[in-house]
């Protein structure tokens, strides 16, 4: 097994303030599942972004560069398993990245076109489309004053 | 500007106050962050470096909370001057390690400090007294969110900002307070307390941070984990926690008086003694006796005496800052002779702890 896969501070952290907490002896399990993973796949996975190398990551126990976590991060999964509470980020988005990906949608032009459709087919007196769009309409104007008008 | 002329005073430093000061000394929030395309700190060789810092701190600079900061390359400063900012813990014992290509920026009021390649490209924490963790995180969560509209961060969807280390992936947050647990001590419970604060994944630490001894009873608790939970979990976790140690704290001082008050008097009374009379003294005993200090105090030992002259020998009698007030230069020897004189001077007003506390209506003041 591996000794340390840790960076040094973070390993005298555990070692010296937490002994019985850290389960330092179940990380250095994960580690070397991960390690057999890791080897098994490839023998030197190399970072494109940095050339950081698997050896690097096990001597230092630190990435290279944000790139690294594509390269190493499967590998890293039982590692994070034992050191954090999960292995997905569930906190703060930056604000460029939050919300879906597409651009924001115009509500009002999209409000004004429903009720275009919803005149139309009043007109027609298709009343079950009416009753549709109405509804579409009510939901739309719902979530707009739900949320919060942009800055 | 100097160092000098930007810090407040070292008296006025330690005499912030916040609630619950008695236990909790100061509140914490940092968040470390780097930035995309350029290696880690630690893995970036000298221009990576300059072109980070020449990136981040123009950036942090043009934020509005941050209008006359003090910024500045950590090679451009002195040890002295990076001694002074670790004993202010506006800084890490690392960071103070760093030369070229590494710096900070330190807000008007020293509340805000940003560490530029520290092992992060970013670490930027709100610093606050007494325990105020919740209006801390607001305030760096506020400061990284306008930073984030100059610099664009290295995240990743599954995993949150990205650390140089593992440790600190996802939020990047880590939250902690300075608790000054004297009754936990003399009445030797504080490793119980901290096996169990361990157990519930955080950490305990000494006074300035990993590995480092709990000089004058002072235990910094922070979270340890950064991913998988959010923010104001993580938060209020901790708050949690230290609610119930501050509980035990007073539960042990309580117990002591009751049961061994002789013995606490007798600490105190001692602690007393070697402060008001010594010649020389080293920081450490310094630390171990203030801590006693201001038992007596809370305990109501010393009547009339402003508590805040204890947390100010603190700080002044610390290397960094002892040795700025002599301009001169001295040695470890030199330095426990004039530590000594600083603290007879201290104490001369302060009457002899009185040998019987008063009347149990504690707590009121
Ligand atoms: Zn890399
Ligand atoms: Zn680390």
């Amino acid at each position: 097994m591996q000794k340390l896969d840790l960076c040094e501070d973070c390993a005298r952290e555990h070692k010296v303030d937490a002994p019985t907490n850290f389960k330092l002896a179940d990380m250095l399990l994960g580690l070397g599942a991960a390690d057999e993973v890791g080897e098994a796949a490839s023998t030197e996975l190399v970072c494109p972004q940095c050339g950081y190398t698997q050896a690097h990551f096990k001597k230092l126990g630190r990435m290279g560069c944000a790139a690294c976590y594509q390269v190493f991060g499967p590998a890293l999964e039982d590692m994070l398993r034992t050191m954090h509470r999960g292995v997905r980020h569930v906190g703060k988005v930056p604000r460029r990245l939050q919300g879906p990906a597409q651009p924001p949608v115009d509500v009002t032009e999209q409000i004004r076109q429903l009720n275009e459709r919803l005149e139309r087919a009043v007109a027609q007196e298709d009343y079950e489309l009416a009753a549709q769009l109405r509804d579409e309409i009510k939901s739309l104007k719902a979530k707009a004053g739900g949320r919060k008008v942009k800055e | 500007m100097k160092l000098q002329e930007f810090l407040s005073p070292a008296p006025e430093s330690a005499r912030r106050r916040g609630p619950q000061d008695r236990i909790v000394s100061s509140s914490r929030v940092r968040l470390a962050r780097n930035l995309q395309g350029i290696p880690f700190p630690h893995h970036a060789k000298k221009p990576d470096c300059i072109q980070a810092l020449e990136m981040i701190q123009p950036a942090v600079l043009s934020l509005p909370s941050m209008t006359g900061a003090f910024a500045e390359t950590m090679e451009e400063l002195t040890a002295l001057e990076k001694q002074i900012l670790v004993e202010r813990h506006l800084i890490s014992r690392e960071h103070a390690s760093k030369g070229a290509g590494s710096g900070l920026v330190l807000g008007r009021d020293e509340t805000i400090a940003v560490m530029i390649n520290e092992e992060d490209h970013l670490r930027m924490q709100a610093l606050l007294p007494g325990l105020q963790l919740q209006k801390a995180w607001e305030m760096i969560d506020h400061f990284d969110s306008a930073l984030e509209e100059h610099l664009d961060y290295a995240f990743d969807r599954k995993l949150g900002y990205l650390t140089a280390c593992p440790t600190n992936l996802g939020t990047g947050i880590r939250v902690s307070a300075m608790l000054h647990l004297p009754g936990l001590v003399l009445n030797e419970q504080i490793g119980q307390i901290i096996q169990s604060v361990n157990k519930l994944g955080l950490a305990v630490r000494g006074l300035y941070g990993e590995g480092t001894e709990a000089l004058g009873n002072v235990f910094q608790v922070s979270n340890q984990m950064t991913l998988g939970e959010d923010e104001p979990r993580i938060l209020a976790r901790l708050e949690k926690v230290i609610a119930q140690i501050i509980m035990h704290e007073e539960n042990a001082r309580a117990v002591l008086m009751e049961k061994k008050q002789k013995v606490v008097l007798n600490h105190i009374g001692r602690a007393y003694g070697i402060l008001a009379n010594a010649h020389s003294i080293s920081s450490k005993e310094t630390m171990n006796l203030l801590s006693l200090l201001k038992l007596g105090m809370d305990l109501g030992l010393f009547p009339g005496t402003d508590r805040a002259l204890v947390d100010e020998m603190f700080l002044v009698t610390q290397p960094g800052h002892l040795q700025q007030r002599h301009s001169e230069k001295l040695s470890a020897e030199e330095r426990d002779i004039v530590r000594a004189d600083m603290l007879r001077d201290s104490l001369a007003g302060v009457k002899r702890p009185l040998s019987k506390p008063p009347p149990p209506t504690t707590g009121a003041a």
